[in-house]
């Protein structure tokens, strides 16, 4: 049964589904029974497109099933909205890129499969930037999504879409992919709960590829136990990833755990503290510290002299495996086909010139780029050896600490179109989520406060498979706030 | 790092089999370069006697059992987005001439 805390999941289970679902795609301003304002889809732009009909079938099997006294799973009738770079059937995937703008997966991911194993109903696909490749979804090929606190911020990226759906309240949770911070930073941004699980928790099967060797799956939602809930459902081995990891014996699902602060060692990441932190968030961050140290948990500074280095090293690990990973759309088989080439090379190089945009162009390229002989050991391999020394200071300092703290993120969410212009500086933004990404390691996002009335998340980090404890201490921290 | 050249940029996109248009080459030769010089900061690393990391979970030689599995798509469905097909098959175009 569902956890009594989840107040969002079990209001939309105790409803018949069908006519849940309904209220949700009939008009997308209109009031549902308990008054709950679902907010114009068109002022957001959360949403790249609904799988209206599939749901609604999905919906009336599951009341059928549920009439005739069957089974029908811990999630059923709970509707949830899946990053565009899912596979699922009932509509297109796109990775909000050209390339796939009509392209209909003739599989589901892995995750999509157990979510509706359990009866959840994915209802629609969320906006991000194309092929996850950004930290605004103003990359996205369609159109940018907008903040749910301030329409003229960005809701963060690559996973905007589906954060502001969840801080819209139109679903009780999505899904998103974090290869270097995609997840926890819109999650900051829009001031919901990310998670980013053990890297090979959740398999990756059927979902687009960006960096294979940090791409995680993981779910938005309202509150840890909703979260936890998700992760309980989509996690374990699969045969179709070979990277996949066993799960914890124990699950994931809060009910059963009690974390208790008091008898945790927490480490304070002082690099994320040194220039360039806002002070909003700075203030935000302390007192969300000041509340977890009062609550009774072992708190200090710890230092990880490497986590600068993160960012460089992410640069040429993710576009060197993204170069590989879009190395398949060559326009034959799926995806953008260029009618007008003469011959099969042609074919290629115009499928891609007008298929990709340029974050997508520029990460292929730099990719090649670290990746070709003469080039390989001074990028690449050098990338990956420092990728080392930034693991090892984690495991050094996971022996003195159950847990380490700081900010997702330097600033707030900032303007839309304010760092379009200027990819490096884009790239900066995830400086801070992307080190837990390069050592496999899991973190969350979870609300902290707000900062000039935008949202600021506290991120936690965990170590390796330490995502139910990670989970618990989150709900602890979400706990000490209410 | 000197910034990139033209031909650098040229032969990464063909490397990339990407067809710039002219103010491709010279935005994108202006924002690798950039990158590019960012990410040498790692060159002041000193990472003597680590090894590089490849798979961050320990994970080696990963395998499943030598049989056929039944896999939820079907050729048909495999073949539903291509742009040609003739007998269940990718169509391209003409590769010799």
């Amino acid at each position: 049964m569902l956890n009594a805390q989840c107040s969002m999941l079990n209001e939309y289970s105790n409803k018949q589904c069908v006519n849940a679902l309904n209220y949700w795609f009939n008009d997308n301003s209109l009031i549902i029974d308990n008054c709950r304002l679902i907010i114009a889809q068109k002022d957001f732009d959360a949403v790249i497109s609904t799988t209206k009909e599939r749901a609604l079938e999905r919906a009336a099997e599951i009341d059928e099933r549920a009439k005739k006294g069957g089974k029908v799973g811990r999630l059923a009738g709970v509707p949830f909205i899946a990053k565009d770079n899912f596979l699922t059937f009932g509509g297109k995937t796109t990775a909000a890129s050209n390339m796939l703008k009509d392209y209909e997966a003739p599989y589901q991911a892995t995750a999509i499969n157990k979510l509706e194993a359990e009866g959840a109903i994915c209802i629609a696909k969320a906006n991000l930037d194309a092929w996850a490749h950004g930290s605004s979804t103003e990359n996205s090929d369609f159109f940018v999504t907008k903040n749910p606190h301030d329409k003229t911020r960005v809701p963060g990226g690559s996973s905007g879409g589906s954060a502001a759906a969840v801080a819209l309240d139109m679903i009780p949770f999505a899904l998103g992919t974090d290869t270097g911070g995609s997840i926890r930073l819109p999650a900051s941004f829009c001031g919901a709960v990310g998670y980013k699980p053990t890297y090979g928790l959740v398999s990756r099967s059927g979902v687009v590829a960006m960096a294979s060797s940090t791409d995680v799956i993981g779910p938005l939602a309202t509150t840890v136990d909703d979260a936890a809930l998700v992760l309980e459902v989509m996690s374990g081995k699969d045969e179709l990833d070979s990277t996949t990891i066993d799960r914890n014996p124990e699950g994931y699902d809060l009910q059963t755990s009690n974390f208790k602060l008091q008898t945790s060692k927490i480490g304070i990441i002082k690099e994320y503290f040194d220039e360039g932190l806002e002070p909003g968030v700075k203030k935000v961050i302390g007192e969300a510290i000041g509340k977890i140290k009062t609550a009774g948990a072992e708190v200090s500074e710890v230092s990880l002299p490497s986590l600068p280095l993160a960012l460089a090293v992410y640069y040429i690990i993710c576009p060197a495996e993204v170069s590989s990973n879009l190395a398949r759309y060559d326009g034959q088989r799926y995806g953008h086909f260029a009618r007008e080439a003469k011959d099969l090379a042609e074919s290629y190089e115009q499928a891609r010139e007008q298929g990709f945009g340029a974050e997508a162009k520029r990460r292929i390229m730099i990719g090649a780029h670290v990746l070709s002989s003469g080039y390989y050991d001074a990028y690449y391999k050098k990338a990956q050896t420092v990728r080392t020394k930034i693991i090892k200071e984690f495991a050094d300092a996971f022996k003195k600490y159950d847990f380490l703290v700081g900010p997702v993120s330097p600033t707030t969410a900032f303007k839309i179109g304010e760092k379009v212009g200027d990819p490096l500086q884009m790239y900066l933004v995830d400086i801070m989520t992307v080190a837990a990404n390069i050592a496999g390691v899991p973190a969350i996002s979870i609300p902290a406060g707000l900062a000039d009335n935008l949202p600021v998340g506290l991120q936690i980090i965990g170590p390796q498979k330490s995502d139910r404890e990670l989970l618990g201490v989150a709900k602890a921290f979400e706990e000490l706030k209410s | 790092m000197a910034k990139l050249s033209r031909d650098a940029v040229l032969k990464l996109a063909k490397l990339s089999r990407l067809k710039l248009t002219e103010e491709e080459i010279e935005k994108f030769r202006h924002e690798l370069s950039e990158i590019l010089a960012y990410v040498e900061m790692l060159d002041k690393v000193d990472t003597k006697g680590l090894e590089p990391t490849y798979q961050v979970t320990g994970l080696k030689n990963v395998t499943r059992a030598d049989k056929e599995i039944n896999y939820q798509a079907k050729s048909k469905d495999l073949l539903k987005n291509a742009p040609a097909t003739e007998k269940n098959q990718f169509k391209v175009k003409r590769v010799l001439q």
